[in-house]
């Protein structure tokens, strides 16, 4: 098992107060907060804060890890010395209310699981709820679909530690998803505690991000590359849209950048109005790279006029 | 277990009562009545026994109570954050959806 410098994952001095500690704390707690921060390894770096925490505030639990010295490497193979936490007494308490902790096995190996209280497991009662994010590609939220999930449940083995079992699930994704929207499987969490029901099991959706298409809540936009003829002239083009291909028409005088709606045509999101979807413009100039699209722009610069900085004074 | 591939049909439309809510989030009815008294839910419903939670109060509920476990602060300091976050939310999709479209191509 690694040891794990507590004072390096905080970021203060072996000789901090107790004081400094906590305000350490607090500020990266803000920053990393899994629920704050959108950062990827938010989670982990929160956890490892919390860890590092639970030691450097508690005064016992902090005299103690020092005493291991101060020669261990964060990441060098570590093992309890015999004997070491002879002469401390730990008298536990401290966090509690919502989150259980799990902690590191080098935590777990100095201070116990739960860092020295054993949580009781009520006579009877309702399992816990479990909570998960699974990502959904567009199309599957579209269409509904059937998916194949493998989620890691951790879980304490028969000696007591920690590990993390792979579980495989199928569970029916159901039509209009968006992200943000959490589906619940009821009876699929945690097991009951002596024969009470089993908690439930709460999915938190993402959606994919799609080469095609961007979305935002039920509403999905496209970008429409048009030629400046269609743009000038006006057409009908094909738009693909996530129930097939539909026809659009670009009236004359088309700009870039404009958005066409197509009412209904986003994610049904059921007992409300479908999303919509839109069509943003671009127009793509044709590259002058043969001799007839040169003539081409040639004559256009010859018989027009048009000047697009006019109003810069040009 | 081996072999037996059952496919689960998941719940979307859910809504919880108060005394439901409150167990999913492992805390006392108060704590929720206090989330409620700061807007951070908005149950739907005549009164309080008849109170109907939506599925997005329960993301909203837990990460008030974690903001306010993890970071010590108060329900309205945490109502405040959930909807700053949200806003945050909101702008960082439009950004992304507007980069998209700028930069794309």
């Amino acid at each position: 098992m690694d040891y794990k410098d507590y004072y390096a994952v905080m970021g203060v001095a072996r000789d901090a107060t107790q004081d400094e500690i906590k305000r350490v704390y607090r500020k990266l707690a803000r920053k990393f907060h899994p629920d704050v921060s959108k950062a990827a390894d938010a989670e982990a770096r929160f956890k490892e804060l919390g860890e590092a925490y639970e030691v450097l505030k508690d005064p016992e639990k902090r005299a103690a890890y020092d005493q291991l010295g101060r020669n261990w490497q964060a990441g060098q193979d570590f093992r309890p010395p015999p004997d070491w936490d002879a002469g401390f007494e730990f008298s536990g308490g401290g966090q509690g209310g919502a989150g259980q902790r799990d902690f590191s096995d080098f935590f777990e190996s100095l201070f116990g699981r739960g860092g020295g209280f054993a949580r009781a497991a009520p006579a009877r009662g309702r399992g816990e709820d479990h909570h998960s994010k699974i990502d959904v590609s567009l199309e599957d939220a579209f269409n509904g679909a059937t998916l194949n999930l493998q989620l890691r449940v951790p879980e304490y083995d028969a000696h007591g530690h920690l590990t993390e079992k792979l579980r495989k699930l199928q569970v029916k994704i159901p039509r209009g998803v968006i992200s943000g929207k959490r589906i619940r499987l009821a009876g699929q969490g945690g097991a009951g505690y002596n024969g009470g029901p089993a908690g439930d099991l709460f999915l938190e959706v993402w959606l994919k991000s799609d080469a095609r298409y961007q979305v935002e809540g039920k509403d999905v936009f496209l970008n429409l590359p048009i030629t400046p003829w269609e743009a000038a002239l006006g057409a009908k083009v094909k738009v693909p849209t996530l129930g097939g291909t539909v026809d659009l028409n670009i009236a004359a005088g088309a700009r870039s950048g404009q958005k066409l709606r197509l009412k209904g045509r986003g994610l049904p999101v059921p007992g409300e109005a479908p999303g919509d979807q839109y069509a943003v413009l671009q127009i793509i100039t044709p590259p002058a790279d043969s001799d007839e699209m040169k003539a081409l722009y040639e004559k256009m610069a010859l018989e027009t006029s048009f000047n697009p900085r006019l109003h810069l004074g040009g | 277990m081996a072999g037996e591939q059952k496919t689960y049909q998941p719940d979307i439309e859910y809504s919880f009562s108060l005394t439901e809510i409150s167990r999913c989030c492992g805390v006392k009815t108060d704590e929720i009545l206090v989330l409620v008294a700061e807007g951070v839910l908005s149950p739907r419903g005549p009164s309080q026994h008849e109170w109907k939670f939506g599925s997005g109060d329960l993301g909203r509920a837990l990460s008030a109570l974690r903001l306010e476990h993890d970071l010590g602060i108060n329900p309205a300091g945490a109502a405040l954050a959930i909807d700053l976050l949200d806003e945050m939310q909101q702008l960082r999709e439009r950004v992304r959806l507007l980069e998209s479209m700028v930069f794309q191509r």
